[in-house]
């Protein structure tokens, strides 16, 4: 229980520190956001005006102030250029994005933890072999390169996915429109239009799986305790399944956290590619369009999201490990 | 947080691999028989066919993107006329062209070799910077710990806290005019709070050696230790991690350049081939798969050169 305290006052600071940062970042920018607020033909009156109307005369931790109370409402502000409230729009465009990474992490997984189990039950074989060079070339294929390979291939030649567009999630709605079927239908349309994405996404993670679930593997099949499982006469299936398994995936877990960072950068890139509105894709033309309330907002969204996955990694690290949990009780 | 990973504590991962501990024995063995046949060891200690085909590839660009101004090769800004048609472009890899011109009629050799030079100079330079100001805040931390050690690990923790591409996007947006040099600044930013970690991690484990304890012992000021004793220890495998960081800057610069968000347009940029030749993957294909092609082979040069200089060094497999 102190442990959990502990880290959720580390989760508070951190919070409010990466909130601060972003905030920090964004009103430093040289280009004014009275100018972008006020628009052409703005006089300085009118652009003074401007700035007292939005705060923007106040010093930077006071404006973080009211910034973060409006935050923790729901309010993070509107849109300069379209007039639509910042929370709106990423209400609507959230469920795009979380879906793709859990997409992609599911992908991963599937590919991932199945391949790296074959590899090292016999390193060095021809799947280890086949496996790790293959893991070695995703992990230096990045999503924009990925991307108009596989397009080609499975949207363009095969036309089995669409290439861009995505069909939106709605299985309560579709049921009582029109059954069962409708919402299976909806269901398996929305897979089908986002699974390119999430394979993009998805094959550089599989390939980091699947070297750190190999290593690890082969590093525990060497304990003793593995040896005498053996010696009991289990099968070697058994042995890899339930005594090897578990106690090899604790940096598996830890890195699918960390890396969910980095599928959020690929997520910025591959929906621009193929066309989701998610919040990567928001961020991104707001950027290109100099309007900063919303890429503050979708920036702190994207921040608070990463840092509460990984908060989730570690306590479900605590868990996996009875080593971190009692290591207060030993000490 | 989340980056009490593997590397943090005093170099140590936190769970037992006894695979290591095997080879530690094996090696001290090895090493006390070792005398009567020194040549063994260094037969198998080469860097491999494979390393020196992956340097081979990343000199070559390197080499074209350097000479790139005194090539005999067409504009990478201006259009092509020599094709003997009206309009040249969109034209297929043929023998004027050997990789064909893209939607503005523009020669994609000539662009892939100038685009070379921003990826390579913005992957260079980033990384070198990256190096200079991580390593020296690695050090400070890791040798001097306390306080400045605690700050220090603080920032680079709420650093790591951002995804690395958003906040590289959100540093570019900073500035007016999208130069390689905000470029290189934005991804130098980004590299620093992961390589400090690194050299950190590195540095801890030597300062706790015999041999920095002697030097000190001896009088040696810190700078001198730091410099004398620490430093080589430190950097030498962090001279593989450079490697394949210069190729995780590459990605970068095409996912910037990607989003149109890297170097300015007309400077040709691999990022923005691929973007710009997508919108007509379907009937040209190969003004988008070129770019992706080259870029690839380029990543995958410079991992396994990493990958190659790593084993080469032995220097134990502690980051992803």
């Amino acid at each position: 229980m102190r442990l959990l305290w502990k880290r959720l006052a580390q989760l508070v600071v951190v919070l409010l520190a990466t909130t601060f940062l972003s905030y920090l970042m964004l009103s430093l920018l040289p280009g004014d956001t009275a100018d972008v607020l006020c628009g052409l033909g703005c006089t300085p009156e009118q652009k003074a005006e401007v700035r007292r109307e939005y705060g923007l005369d106040k010093p930077i931790p006071l404006r973080y102030g009211i910034w973060l109370g409006n935050a923790v409402r729901g309010d993070l502000g509107t849109s300069a250029t379209s007039q639509v409230r910042v929370a709106e729009s990423l209400r609507q465009r959230l469920p795009v994005t979380l879906e793709l990474v859990l997409y992609a992490e599911i992908i991963a997984f599937a590919i991932g933890i199945p391949s790296g189990l074959l590899a090292a039950q016999r390193s060095g074989g021809i799947f280890d072999r086949l496996s790790t060079t293959f893991a070695f070339a995703a992990l230096s294929a990045p999503p924009f390169v990925l991307a108009p390979i596989l397009v080609l291939l499975f949207a363009v030649t095969i036309k089995i996915f669409p290439a861009t567009g995505y069909e939106a999630l709605d299985p309560l709605t579709k049921l009582q429109e029109g059954g069962i079927g409708n919402m299976l239908g909806n269901i398996f349309a929305n897979l089908r239009s986002l699974f390119l994405p999430a394979l993009i996404l998805a094959l550089a993670e599989a390939a980091v799986y699947l070297r750190l679930l190999r290593t690890d593997l082969i590093s525990t099949l060497q304990e003793d305790y593995i040896q005498m499982a053996k010696a009991k006469g289990l099968s070697p299936r058994r042995v890899l399944l339930r005594h090897a398994f578990r106690p090899s995936t604790f940096s598996l877990i830890t890195v699918a956290g960390l890396n969910v960072g980095r599928l959020i950068g690929g997520t910025l890139i591959v929906e621009s590619i193929f066309a989701l509105n998610g919040l990567g894709s928001y961020v991104v033309t707001s950027i290109l369009k100099r309007d900063y309330i919303p890429v503050l907002g979708g920036l702190v969204v994207i921040v608070t999201g990463f840092v509460l996955v990984n908060f989730a990694v570690d306590m479900l690290y605590a868990v996996l490990d009875p080593r971190i949990r009692h290591a207060r009780a030993i000490a | 947080m989340p980056e009490q990973s593997p590397e943090n504590g005093a170099g140590e991962p936190p769970f037992s691999f006894p695979s290591d501990a095997a080879t530690s024995t094996t090696a001290t063995i090895t090493r006390i028989e070792v005398p009567d046949v020194p040549e063994e060891d260094k037969v198998k200690k080469t860097l491999g066919p494979v390393f020196w085909i992956a340097a081979g590839w990343v000199g070559l660009i390197l080499l074209l993107a350097i000479l790139a101004p005194v090539l005999p090769i067409p504009s990478p800004t201006l259009q092509v006329k020599d094709c003997g048609q009206p309009f040249c472009n969109r034209l297929p890899p043929g023998p004027g062209h050997i990789f064909g011109t893209d939607q503005n009629a523009r020669d994609i050799f000539s662009r892939i070799i100038w685009g070379g030079r921003v990826s390579m100079s913005v992957g260079v330079a980033s990384i070198a910077i990256g190096l200079l100001v991580g390593s020296t805040i690695g050090i400070i931390a890791g040798y001097f710990r306390g306080t400045v050690d605690l700050v220090l690990m603080a920032i680079s923790d709420i650093l790591l806290a951002f995804p690395p591409l958003l906040l590289a996007l959100a540093i570019v947006s900073f500035r007016d005019s999208r130069t390689a040099a905000n470029v290189v600044m934005a991804i130098a930013i980004v590299s620093i709070p992961p390589i400090a970690r690194l050299v950190r991690a590195n540095t801890l484990t030597f300062t706790q050696r015999e041999f920095v304890l002697a030097s000190r012992t001896l009088g040696a000021s810190h700078l001198r230790v730091i410099v004398k004793e620490v430093l080589p220890n430190v950097m030498l495998p962090i001279f593989s991690f450079a490697i394949i960081g210069v190729a995780i800057a590459i990605i970068a610069e095409g996912g910037l350049a990607f989003l149109g968000l890297s170097v300015q347009p007309p400077t040709p940029t691999w990022g923005d081939m691929i973007s710009f030749g997508a919108k007509i993957l379907e009937d040209h294909p190969h003004v988008a798969l070129i770019p992706c092609a080259v870029m690839f082979i380029t990543i995958l040069s410079l991992n396994l050169a990493g990958d190659r200089v790593r084993e080469y060094l032995d220097v134990k497999d502690s980051v992803l």
